[in-house]
């Protein structure tokens, strides 16, 4: 029995981890798709959460807070977009400027706000999306294990967890259904065939990176209004690189995509778990090791042992109308 | 659209980068006055903090030396074709392989000591290149997210040995014991005050010229040497280098231990020649400041060491303006930093047009 | 009908920079028929297309479709008038399939389950009409290119066009492929279609177009009735000045083999056989020409012989030594060190790196020689001394070796590789693609210099897509079809109509194939 309630709650945990993952990859994924490679994904969850977590501290409304972070996050996808798009500058290095400036700038700007060292106030329960209780989950919570799994695995959640895994099918849907899906899918692929179509390969690509501001957006706004209670300097932690090797191990699909999350959400909550836990012929693990599992497991995934990973033909070359 | 518009060289290879740097303090200076502060008083604040005495100045320079390093790493790999951001990691390591061989050697023979703790910097900083660069030469995994995953890894890995193995007996904090005496690199007082100079006490110390000889010995390997030009060859056109008979991958991993040696040598400086113990995250972010230096210096050695300077003189001054004015931190500095890599890295073509366009103007006035 | 022309073009310009690329072009094409427009690469037709097609926006001049002065700002400006083009580089998205490409941009609802069975409505309406029998759910990358072709002209057909622009259609096209698209294209002009045939082959244009228009350095030089013209007349027109173009050949001398090939296969990148079983020898004083439609394992032939391929079957030899097996593959320095010199395929993919000078593109292969390099260092003196050589002995313009490679034409790039190919005297040279993207002054210089090495006893391979260029300038002709030999005809014995069977993988009936010594 003891041995179940680790396996839920470690599930549990691996649900709530996964949430930012999910929405930050996902981000990363429209962008590739339509072409412009996003490496700034880390930079722009940092400042929606910043954003986010800044006004719903001042507001103390954490719906004020999700529409700032992603606010704030959708105008940097932009910037990134006018660099990539209309400047035709180095997509790498633009993601690479933003990561570094919203690492400066989200402590600077807090500092002068809140005079609190680079970190916002901590949000009362109010002002954060906190977990909701899913009908019936305290009445089915005594049936055995399908209960459990239902109140306390399914349940639980704040909204923004069930927003990410809500946008899985929505995002998968508007790839493969809509018009908009499939012109999306053509730019990445061939954008010089999209423009001789009629289509603006700009506005597309633009559309595009407005989507993926939206949805590290809202994963920015999970870490600080939902997982945690305020802002915190560099709070993102690497988890927008750990979202894109994600999303490249999920060969650039929502749906394995998701699995992908998963598993490195897994392995966080696993490490999580393992901290001061003594086991059998190991003993007990350094704590500064397990918090590289999540990184050494990247490397190894990246390291291609799963497969040939192919890009979006266009991806991460600016479109030039004159070759 | 991609015609390239004309423009003298001069104007290519100093104006446009300096331009495009105005911009990014322009904005920077916005970023100044929204926080409530003048940006001309602040910017007079930074100037005098870096020039405005000797000390100040020493300071300057010592910064530059760890930008010259982290600088000269992200260009070396960018020439071979290859965006490294592992600077980071591969100067904690760095400095890891150089508290190793200083500890290991103890100060029986001081100056070899100190040769063995460079080459140790150097050999831990490419050594913990190699693994992403082999990975993107052999596998194709992409480096720019690998060289991150190992700065993280590097960065647990520091922790660990400095609260565990490597840690000060007795000590709290994440740092070794001191270097035996006598380790470590003559600073520039020191220097000075031998040949009866007075100098101000401040941490610049010999590994500045290090730093300046491997700007020389990058710059003579970029146009000098076979290697260089198979380097250049490959990060160009990988198809024109396999034609060519140049092993791809190869040149790769060379040039991207190179650039890990390179990053690891900013121990030197810090460790070496300042702190002479290892402490924790003592890069401080300047294996990334590299990216922004290798930008602004157009990946050309001699425009890196500009660069570092101009952005020693940032840090330096920058100290002192978080010192001064309340709603600034060293924060600032960071978001400066950002704003280069964005309009001398990413945006290089942003003032292209306007300016092109003025000196077409000139040209036609001075025929007329 | 007949009255109002479906286009006309009314002293149109285009400028780009210093160059005029297309000089007050006047043009008119009668609705129904099928109309050609020739000139020698870079003569301004790509140009000219792309105004009509609304890509390029014209300098000055007036556009009229169907009578209406138009304004075209976009290619869906162009769709909206009816004109569709078929570009040279088909403009399809290869992991889609055959209905995603043709409903790309035309689907007409935002939900793509409707527009596609509504689409799929349509299609097969006009696939009736038009004899098209195109698999509407496969990949398109698994198309072969004539079927894309055709996916391409559906694709205009399903948008409505009236007008269909076709960019040099039969460049990708084996000469059976071609019979099919002059029989749809008659097809179209039954049905009411207007076709613009855009090509460089002038017994295509006496084939099937009605009237022609010659365009040469940007400007009309001739317009008239394909009836009332010769192929003689319009290669005049389109060349300038007459050419005579034959060249004096010595006998082939038969000794050893140069480069025997025995039974070699090979692997594409992507992974599929590309080279099946494929056996030949190459002599001194021959060039061996190598036919085939693009992508039929001559790319990875070249890559195999100059030492870029290992193969998974078979032996090379060069003169002897064994230089590429499964066991062994000589790089391509210590080939070029054995007297094997390569010009690449694809210039600007291979050949030179652009954005170098063309000084540092002057030593490219041949960096670790003794005369450029020293104990690993650069001898930068002699490196630019062999650069402006090179210049001089090839007239390569503008004369600044300074410059970066990207800035020269393609044919003055080409004359650099050639240089830098030829200057260590190789006994073989294997070249791909010698006049692709050349002008028409430096094509005839580069086909007499292959001669040249030919008679001074050297072998040579050349691989073309051209074969009109290959009929021109080898002794032997060897053809490719997915990977395999389908035959090597000595010079005297070949016809276009055969070697086009062979490009198809059909052989003739009668067996030709031999060893051709």
């Amino acid at each position: 029995m003891e041995f179940l309630t680790d396996i839920l709650l470690l599930s549990d945990s691996t649900l709530r981890i996964a949430a930012p993952l999910i929405l930050a990859a996902l981000a990363g994924l429209c962008a590739e798709r339509a072409g412009i490679v996003d490496i700034g994904l880390e930079g722009k969850m940092l400042a929606a959460a910043f954003g986010a977590a800044s006004a719903a501290s001042i507001t103390g409304s954490p719906w004020a807070g999700l529409v700032s972070g992603i606010l704030v996050s959708v105008l940097l996808a932009l910037l990134h977009g006018y660099v990539s798009i209309s400047q035709r500058g180095n997509q790498i290095v633009s993601g690479m400027a933003i990561n570094i400036m919203v690492a400066g700038l989200a402590p600077t700007l807090a500092n002068a706000w809140f005079s609190r060292g680079g970190q916002t106030p901590l949000l009362p329960n109010e002002a954060r999306f906190t977990e909701i209780t899913l009908p019936f989950a305290d009445l089915v919570a005594d049936v055995p294990l399908l209960g459990a799994v239902y109140s306390d695995l399914l349940s639980g959640h704040s909204l923004l967890t069930y927003a990410a895994f809500a946008a899985v099918p929505l995002v998968a849907w508007m790839l493969y259904k809509t018009r908009f899906g499939l012109r999306l899918r053509a730019v990445g692929e061939n954008p010089e065939a999209v423009d001789t179509a009629g289509i603006s390969v700009t506005l597309l690509r633009y559309q595009a990176m407005i989507i993926a501001g939206v949805l590290c957006g809202v994963s920015g706004s999970a870490l600080s209004t939902a997982l945690g209670a305020g802002f915190i300097r560099d709070m993102s932690a690497g988890k927008g690189f750990l979202a894109l090797a994600a999303m490249i191990f999920g060969k650039w699909k929502p749906v394995p995509t998701l699995l992908a999350c998963l598993l490195f959400a897994f392995v966080d909550a696993l490490q999580g778990r393992l901290q001061g836990v003594s086991l059998p012929l190991i003993g007990e693990i350094p704590v500064q090791f397990t918090i590289m599992l999540p990184y050494v497991l990247t490397v190894i995934i990246l390291a291609g042992f799963v497969g040939k990973m192919e890009a979006p033909k266009a991806s991460g070359i600016p479109y030039e109308k004159d070759r | 659209m991609s015609a390239p518009t004309k423009m003298p060289g001069a104007v290519e290879a100093v104006l446009m980068p300096f331009l495009n740097i105005l911009v990014a303090l322009l904005v920077s200076g916005f970023v100044v006055w929204s926080l409530g502060e003048d940006p001309f008083f602040a910017l007079s604040l930074l100037i005098e903090g870096a020039f405005g005495y000797e000390e100040a100045i020493g300071y300057t320079f010592y910064y530059a030396t760890n930008f010259i390093f982290t600088g000269l790493a992200v260009s070396v790999a960018f020439h071979a074709g290859h965006f490294n951001i592992g600077g980071e990691g591969q100067a904690m390591l760095g400095g890891l392989g150089l508290t190793l061989a200083v500890f290991w050697l103890g100060n029986t023979a001081p100056l070899l000591s100190v040769l063995i703790a460079i080459l140790g910097a150097a050999v831990f900083g490419a050594g913990w290149a190699l693994i992403p660069a082999w990975l993107q030469a052999y596998r194709g995994s992409h480096i720019v997210i690998t060289t991150i995953m190992f700065n993280f890894i590097a960065s647990a890995l520091l922790a660990y040995l400095l609260v565990g193995p490597l840690q000060r007996p007795g000590g709290q904090m994440p740092e070794s014991s001191d270097f035996p005496d006598g380790v470590g690199l003559m600073q520039f007082h020191e220097v000075l005050a031998a040949f009866g100079v007075n100098f101000e006490q401040s941490p610049l110390n010999v590994s500045f010229l290090i730093a300046l000889l491997a700007a020389l010995a990058v710059w003579f390997m970029l146009t000098r040497t076979r290697f260089g030009y198979e380097m250049r060859v490959a990060g160009k056109n990988v198809h024109a280098a396999a034609y060519a008979g140049v092993s791809v991958p190869r040149v790769t991993v060379i040039a991207l231990m190179m650039s890990g040696a390179l990053a690891g040598m900013m121990g030197l400086n810090e460790l070496l020649g300042e702190q002479l113990r290892l402490i924790g995250n003592f890069t401080l972010g300047y294996g990334f400041v590299g990216i922004a230096v290798a930008f602004m210096g157009r990946n050309h050695p001699l425009g890196i060491v500009l660069a570092a300077i101009l952005f020693g003189v940032l840090y330096q001054g920058g100290a002192e303006l978080a010192f001064e004015m309340p709603n600034i931190t060293r924060d600032l500095i960071v978001v400066i930093q950002g704003l280069v890599i964005l309009f001398a890295g990413a945006m290089p073509h942003l003032l292209r047009r306007p300016v092109a366009g003025l000196f077409a103007r000139l040209r036609v006035k001075g025929a007329a | 009908m007949g009255v109002v022309p479906a286009i006309e073009t009314r002293e149109l310009c285009k400028r780009f920079g210093a160059v005029q690329a297309n000089d007050r072009i006047s043009l008119s094409v009668e609705q129904g028929s099928v109309h050609g427009i020739v000139g020698e690469n870079g003569a301004g037709k790509s140009t000219l297309l792309k105004m009509l097609f609304g890509f390029y926006q014209p300098n000055s001049g007036d556009l009229l479709v169907n009578g209406e002065k138009l304004k075209l700002d976009s290619p869906s400006d162009a769709m909206a008038a009816g004109i569709a083009m078929v570009h040279q580089h088909f403009m399809l998205v290869e992991p889609f399939t055959v209905l995603e490409n043709i409903i790309l941009g035309a689907e007409g609802q935002p939900m793509l389950d409707h527009a596609m069975s509504d689409a799929k409505a349509k299609l097969i309406g006009l696939e009736q009409q038009f004899g098209f029998d195109l698999p509407l759910d496969t990949e398109v990358s698994k198309l072969s290119v004539g079927e894309r072709q055709r996916v391409e002209i559906l694709k205009a057909l399903f948008r409505g066009a009236d007008i269909l622009i076709l960019d040099e259609p039969t460049a990708v096209l084996t000469p059976q492929e071609c019979d099919q698209l002059f029989d749809l294209i008659g097809l179209l002009k039954s049905r009411g279609k207007t076709v613009l045939f855009v090509t460089h082959k002038l017994h295509e244009i006496m084939a099937i177009t009605d009237d022609v228009t010659v365009i040469r350095a940007g400007k009309v030089v001739l317009r008239t009735t394909t009836k009332d013209t010769s192929p003689d007349a319009l290669a005049e027109a389109m060349v300038g000045a007459k050419i005579n173009r034959a060249v004096e050949r010595a006998g082939v001398d038969h000794g050893a083999p140069r480069l025997r090939v025995e039974a070699i296969s090979a692997k594409s990148d992507h992974g599929y056989q590309a080279l099946k079983d494929v056996s030949f020898e190459l002599y001194d004083g021959e060039v061996l020409g190598v036919a085939g439609v693009a992508g039929n394992g001559q790319t990875e032939l070249l890559e195999a012989l100059a030492g870029l391929r290992q193969v998974s079957a078979g032996v090379v030899h060069l003169a002897g030594e064994h230089v590429n097996s499964p066991q062994k593959l000589t790089d391509p320095i210590a080939l070029r060190r054995a007297g094997l010199a390569h010009v690449a395929e694809d210039r600007l993919k291979a050949g030179v790196v652009a954005s170098m000078t063309a000084t540092e593109n002057a030593i490219l292969g041949y960096q670790r020689e003794k005369d450029f390099c020293e104990n690993g260092l650069l001898k930068l003196g002699a490196i630019s001394e062999t650069a402006n050589r090179y210049f001089e002995s090839q007239d390569v313009r503008p004369r600044d070796s300074s410059l970066p490679v990207a800035s020269f034409s393609g044919g003055n790039q080409q004359k650099l590789v050639i240089a830098r190919e030829i200057a260590r005297d190789p006994q073989t040279l294997i070249i791909g693609q010698p006049t692709r993207g050349v002008d028409i002054g430096a094509v005839t210089k580069i086909h007499d210099q292959i001669t040249e090495l030919r008679n001074a006893g050297k072998a040579v391979l050349v691989v073309s897509a051209d074969l009109d260029e290959l009929m021109a300038i080898s002794d032997r002709i060897l053809v490719m079809c997915e990977g395999e030999i389908t035959g090597i005809v000595p010079i005297n014995e070949a016809d276009e109509c055969s070697l086009g069977l062979m490009m198809a993988g059909a052989a003739p009936s009668d067996e030709r194939q031999g060893s051709g010594a």
